[in-house]
């Protein structure tokens, strides 16, 4: 049954940004009016969808032999189409981890682009098996739109991005300021609280996509743009003179984001979830994209001999094979191999690992222990 | 069951059914019980579905949600709004939003598709073929691009605040608007607006009386004239007796924007501007035909009996063409009001971007908020053509 383009909470930082480089143009129309489009749709689902059909995920991606990942429709870094039509970024590898996890290859994936609005439609009418989009976990989704998160991939919070020449060093500094906010996400709610909390006034413009938003930005129709840190700096990396535009230091939200899935399906849950922290202690354990095999041939840490399948049955547990977690490792690579393939310093996204770094180095990645 | 019946039918008399059938009575009531019949059952299995997929989802049908914080700033509000006024406010602003652009745009495009349509039959080549080209390309662009082309030529091409081009000192054009000296009524002002009231009251009622002098005596008055300096002049007088009870607020440049004065913004401009041309264009086709509709032998028969030229358009060729003109122009403002739907990709914030967008997705209130969406247009639409209607009465031929 198709449940909710309209449920709460499309947006968000989740929302992200889409379109930034990869698709400029491409849903510039289409898009506009989906959001009461899919609200209508959405509407008429409540009223004519037929009872779900209950069916594991994992049993059906497996028949299917292809995983059809939900991902932004653009945003450079994080998901997008290369020159050679090939999707790639920090989202787009966790599905091919996942993928090569359950179906034995890296490129078994179908992406499926959604916007911020159609994400979670497109979940729940069963179109697609997981959600990675730059999704904001928040109370509303988890419990009220009965989705299921899969843990944090990134450690994300709302800035602000201006023009230098404005010689603004502080975002308390915005009094009077005009805001480029995209509609109907979570950032427009943490907007009204920062300005009201400050006792700050500003003028939002809303706006319905995030590549309106930049050319609003940069026609300078607003002093000021604001959605994630990540999506400003992956905006930013995309302007013709960069350097002109600065990330103001305040951070506002916090907006962790990670995988979804639909609620109900524990198993596949937790296929996907444990998928995640492979990833991430992959990392801890010092296993690469380049050493994962002979590493999986066995070794003097325990650790690692039970997540690349050396020992015990973890992979059995989960209704996948013993290899579950080297194919995945090597598919994708592990965490700190995504984060600076797609987003790290070296890219023209440059961010630095922060609140993402491991937690033995004061960052907020923590896996739980395979045992 | 079907066949049950045949059979039944079929042992009393083989032809009993075929005969009830061909009965024409019989066979209108036999498909209007059927149509109903299937009407019922399906309103029955639509809201049965609704009711048990909102239980399925742990959902409940309610309108509660409406008196909580909306949490959202609006930009343009016409009456007072802050992100801790509830969903219903917001629902208020997002209503006068959309009835004040569809309310100007209805204004300007019948001003300019009058003008359009009457050039259009104009016997100047040159004109009639701008016009004609201007109504062509206006008609077969989407209304969208409509929208889009205006909001980008004001956002792209305006100059920034800082160098706004500005008329006189007090009229600022930039891209974020177009910013005007705002009046502050002071106390005192309640006497002009007074009088704008009598002056109005005076002209209606002088132009009754004018009628009525005329029938009588034949004689002619300048109600016209007599009533534009009534409703401009006593007000004016008014005013100045009074001592000037106005004053403006002349908005000025100050960190970022400008601040105080009237805003004009340009997603209201693109949307007031694009609804306006794309609709006139249409109504300059209505307005054509229906001046076409209206017999040359009428101006004609004016003529012969000395109505003068203007007074024969006024009196003998715009009454009759009203007639034709009305019923196609009342669709016309039906279009436009919910052409202003369309808000939403520039961010106007209309009442579908407030109750009908953001509303939406903060609660996940879908099949509420589209109710509401819904009825709100309904009720704009029900009234313009009620009013439309009203006045197409009154203009009707009246047959004695």
């Amino acid at each position: 049954m198709v449940r909710i383009a309209g449920d709460p909470f499309f947006g968000a930082n989740g929302g992200g940004i889409y379109n930034f480089k990869a698709s400029f143009g491409r849903e510039n129309t289409s898009m506009k009016n989906t959001g009461i489009a899919l609200a209508a749709i959405a509407a008429a689902a409540l009223i004519l969808g037929p009872p779900a059909a209950k069916a594991g995920t994992l049993e059906d991606v497996k028949a299917r032999g292809v995983l059809n990942c939900v991902v932004n429709t653009g945003l450079a870094g994080f998901s997008f189409t290369d020159k050679a039509g090939k999707w790639r970024g920090f989202d787009t590898d966790f599905c091919r981890a996942v993928a090569a996890a359950v179906l034995g290859g890296g490129d078994k994936v179908k992406f499926i682009p959604a916007t911020g609005k159609t994400r979670f439609t497109l979940l729940n009418s069963k179109e697609g098996d997981l959600i990675f989009r730059n999704t904001t976990w928040t109370f509303a989704r988890d419990v009220d739109v009965k989705l299921t998160f899969t843990g944090t991939t990134y450690y994300d919070g709302q800035g602000f991005m201006i023009r230098k020449k404005l010689g603004v060093k502080s975002a308390k500094e915005l009094d009077g300021a005009t805001v480029c906010i995209q509609t109907g996400t979570t950032t427009e709610l943490n907007l009204a609280d920062f300005f009201r909390a400050n006792k700050i006034s500003y003028e939002p413009v809303p706006i319905e996509t995030n590549e309106e938003a930049r050319t609003n930005y940069l026609a300078e129709r607003c002093d000021v743009y604001t959605t994630d840190a990540s999506g400003l700096a992956a905006a930013r990396a995309t302007f013709d003179k960069p350097d002109n535009h600065l990330l103001l230091p305040e951070i506002i939200s916090k907006e962790p984001l990670g995988g979804v899935v639909r609620q109900g399906d524990d198993q596949w849950g937790d296929v996907v979830r444990w998928i995640v922290n492979a990833i991430v202690s992959a990392e801890e354990y010092g296993i690469t994209q380049a050493n994962a095999d002979a590493k999986a041939k066995g070794t003097d840490n325990p650790n690692i001999n039970r997540l690349l399948g050396s020992e015990g049955n973890l992979g059995a547990m989960l209704g996948l094979d013993k290899q579950w977690a080297l194919r995945a490792i090597k598919a994708a690579g592990n965490y700190a191999e995504i984060f600076d393939r797609n987003v790290g310093p070296k890219t023209n996204i440059g961010l630095s690992r922060g609140l993402n770094a491991q937690w033995y180095d004061g960052g907020l990645q923590y896996a739980p222990p395979f045992r | 069951m079907a066949s049950e019946a045949t059979t039944t039918a079929t042992s009393d008399d083989p032809n009993a059914l075929l005969r009830l059938w061909r009965n024409k009575e019989a066979r209108s009531v036999i498909i209007q019980v059927f149509t109903l019949a299937v009407l019922f059952a399906f309103l029955a299995f639509i809201i049965g579905n609704a009711v048990q997929n909102l239980a399925r989802l742990g959902k409940t049908f309610s309108f509660t949600f409406m008196l909580e914080p909306a949490s959202y700033d609006i930009n343009q509000r016409l009456i007072e709004y802050t992100s801790r006024d509830n969903h219903l406010r917001a629902m208020f602003v997002g209503i006068l939003n959309t009835a004040l652009v569809a309310g100007c745009g209805i204004v300007l495009a019948t001003i300019l598709g009058f003008i359009f349509g009457v050039l259009r039959l104009s016997k100047n080549w040159l004109i009639n073929r701008l016009v004609y080209c201007f109504i062509e390309f206006t008609r077969n662009v989407p209304i969208l691009l409509h929208i889009l082309l205006v909001h980008g030529l004001i956002v792209h091409i305006m100059p920034v605040p800082r160098d706004a081009w500005d008329v006189g000192e007090a009229v600022f054009l930039t891209n974020r608007g177009v910013i005007m000296p705002k009046p502050i009524f002071e106390d005192g002002f309640i006497w002009t607006s007074l009088a704008f009231a009598v002056a109005i009251v005076f002209a209606w009622g002088f132009r009754r009386w004018a009628k009525k002098a005329q029938d009588a005596t034949g004689k002619t008055y300048p109600v016209f004239l007599v009533g534009l300096a009534a409703i401009i002049g006593l007000p004016i007088l008014v005013l100045f007796v009074s001592g000037l009870p106005l004053s403006w607020e002349i908005p000025a440049l100050g960190g970022f924007n400008f601040r105080g004065g009237l805003v004009m913004r340009p997603e209201f401009l693109a949307l007031w501007l694009a609804l306006s041309f794309y609709t006139s264009a249409y109504i300059a086709e209505i307005v054509r035909a229906g001046i076409l509709a209206v017999d040359w032998g009428q101006t004609e028969a004016a003529y012969a009996i000395g109505i003068g030229p203007s007074r024969t358009l006024r009196l003998i060729v715009i009454p009759q063409a009203l007639r034709v003109i009305i019923p196609p122009l009342t669709s016309q403002y039906l279009n436009l009001t919910k052409n202003s739907s369309l808000a939403i990709a520039i961010g106007y914030m209309d009442i579908v971007a407030t109750i009908g967008g953001i509303s939406l997705m903060q609660t996940g209130k879908e099949m509420e908020t589209m109710i509401i969406v819904l009825s709100i247009y309904l009720c704009f639409s029900l009234v313009i053509s009620s009013f439309m209607n009203w006045y197409n009465k009154k203009i009707k031929l009246v047959e004695r």
